[in-house]
């Protein structure tokens, strides 16, 4: 019997990894990876109204950035030559193998992109977005 | 190759060796110098993946030799002066530890560019239109400091971070494709001060001769792409110079063409053998051409050579597959091989749920 209730609990834990999230999809925690110069998940959605705490981790051997806002913020780094992200929340530089965490709170919902505007690596496919839902 | 950069010879000797290379080699020069003019400025430019301080790919058509002989692969190269002060630079991935890097000869990818591409043909074309690593090696070669590494893809980076590059996004999935099967890297940076002070011109190539004793010859091909994006073409000439005729993988086909297969002439054979560092040429041997055409996308693999005659290139050295024995580039398969197992599991899990619940009479 003990045996049988391990095994259940095992595979109720195992469910639960696989669909795992809040009910309506939001979360005020997330990780973003960072592998092979790519985002995931690509899409991460965040309640509004609340703090929420992304932290982003780089596997690669190289810098890359993690930027999101409205379209005419990433204009403005399209073309930006600020070498280092670190005072605004929204605009983070994440070395090389490391990791930073960022909190931040969204006041509406909304949909952003998040990119890494450094040389390349948005045409490369570091873009993902970033869903703010009313709670 | 443009005509000016054979002048590249007289800044290499002194005068009088200069003019003892002049006479005893002017056929060759001549032909060679006819053969760069009518073939236009790029023909015999060569470099692999580079990495500019600003992130910056900037390549031409590249040219490069593979010759395979008493168990010694010979890669030959040239490495294209941009113009500008600052550093830029290269990144080559090889097969093996090389045992000597040196200065290139003068005219062998010249004169292996005339040998496919006879002049009377090119001449009728004419009047249509006018190319945490550990530092094993440093040698300085012209206005070149190159530099012979020995680890990771995250190694590598680093030691490019660490002399001011900035990789390219690609780089870090590339560097692992490269360092899984060998960890050795050579890294040619350009000193464009030096190259200024030396009085290069844009456009003189810098020819590097790498001699690299292995069992396992292959050629670097998917770095040629490094830096470009997807739809961006990669376009190189690579030469292989074996003792028979080898056999290749991938195959030539789409994006990999076999423009000329044949032995190679014992005009040719004589003619490189007279160039700089090249006595090593033997009597005989079998001439390939290929003709990367393909864009970045696509290039993800590099070329095997078996010339052993069994006609049994591996799949590891082309980079079709993992020294894992997973497929590298199909991506499909390889998430099908993670679910079989993840399903294999969850059957097993299964099956013993089940046999735990058969009364025990039933079970053996």
């Amino acid at each position: 019997m003990t045996w049988r209730l391990s095994m259940l609990l095992a595979m109720a834990a195992i469910a639960t990894l696989v669909v795992s999230g809040c009910d309506d999809g939001t979360s005020t925690r997330v990780t973003v990876t960072i592998h092979y110069s790519q985002f995931t998940p690509e899409v991460i959605t965040v309640p509004a109204g609340v703090p929420v705490t992304i932290t982003l981790r780089n596997d690669d051997p190289i810098e890359h950035e993690w930027i999101v806002g409205p379209p005419e913020v990433h204009e403005r780094h399209r073309t930006g030559t600020e070498p280092v992200h670190a005072e605004v929340p929204t605009e983070v530089t994440v070395p090389a193998f490391s990791t930073r965490v960022t909190t931040l709170t969204f006041e509406q919902a909304a949909e952003y992109a998040y990119i890494c505007h450094l040389p390349g690596h948005e045409a490369y496919g570091m873009v993902g977005t970033l869903r703010i839902l009313e709670r | 190759m443009r005509a000016g950069s054979v002048l590249v010879v007289s800044e290499c000797f002194d005068k009088e060796a200069a003019m003892r290379l002049l006479i005893t080699t002017i056929p060759i020069l001549a032909a060679v110098a006819a053969a760069s003019l009518i073939q236009g400025p790029s023909s015999a430019s060569a470099c692999a993946g580079l990495i500019g301080s600003n992130g910056a790919v900037n390549l031409g058509r590249t040219t490069t030799l593979a010759a395979y002989h008493e168990g010694v692969e010979h890669y030959i190269t040239a490495f294209e002066f941009q113009g500008g002060g600052g550093e830029f630079g290269t990144l080559i991935p090889l097969p093996d530890v090389p045992s000597k890097v040196e200065r290139g000869g003068d005219w062998t990818l010249q004169r292996l560019a005339l040998e496919t591409q006879p002049l009377v043909a090119k001449a009728e074309s004419r009047s249509v239109r006018a190319l945490g690593a550990v530092v094993l090696q440093e040698v300085r070669i012209d206005a070149l400091d190159i530099t012979v590494l020995k680890g990771g893809g995250p190694d590598v980076a680093a030691w490019a971070t660490e002399h001011g590059f900035r990789l390219s996004p690609d780089a870090p999935e590339v560097l692992d494709f490269y360092a899984e099967r060998s960890p050795i890297f050579l890294a040619a940076v350009f000193d464009g001060d030096a190259a200024l002070a030396r009085g290069q011109q844009i456009g003189d190539g810098t020819p590097v001769h790498i001699t690299i004793p292995t069992s396992n010859p292959w050629v670097p091909l998917r770095i040629l792409a490094l830096g470009k994006q997807p739809a961006d073409r990669v376009n190189a000439d690579v030469y292989l110079l074996t003792d028979r005729e080898p056999a290749l993988l991938p195959a030539p086909g789409p994006g990999l063409t076999l423009v000329h297969n044949e032995a190679a002439t014992t005009t040719l054979l004589d003619d490189l053998r007279a160039d700089a560092g090249m006595s090593w040429i033997p009597q005989s041997a079998w001439l390939t051409k290929l003709q990367v055409d393909s864009a970045a996308a696509d290039l993800r693999f590099d070329l095997a050579v078996d010339t052993s005659g069994e006609s049994n290139p591996s799949p590891l050295a082309a980079g079709l597959v993992l020294p894992n024995l997973a497929p590298a580039d199909n991506d499909g398969l390889a998430s099908t091989f993670v679910w079989a197992a993840v399903a294999a599991s969850i059957g097993m899990l299964i099956a013993l749920f089940v046999l735990r619940l058969q009364p025990r009479g039933v079970r053996r």
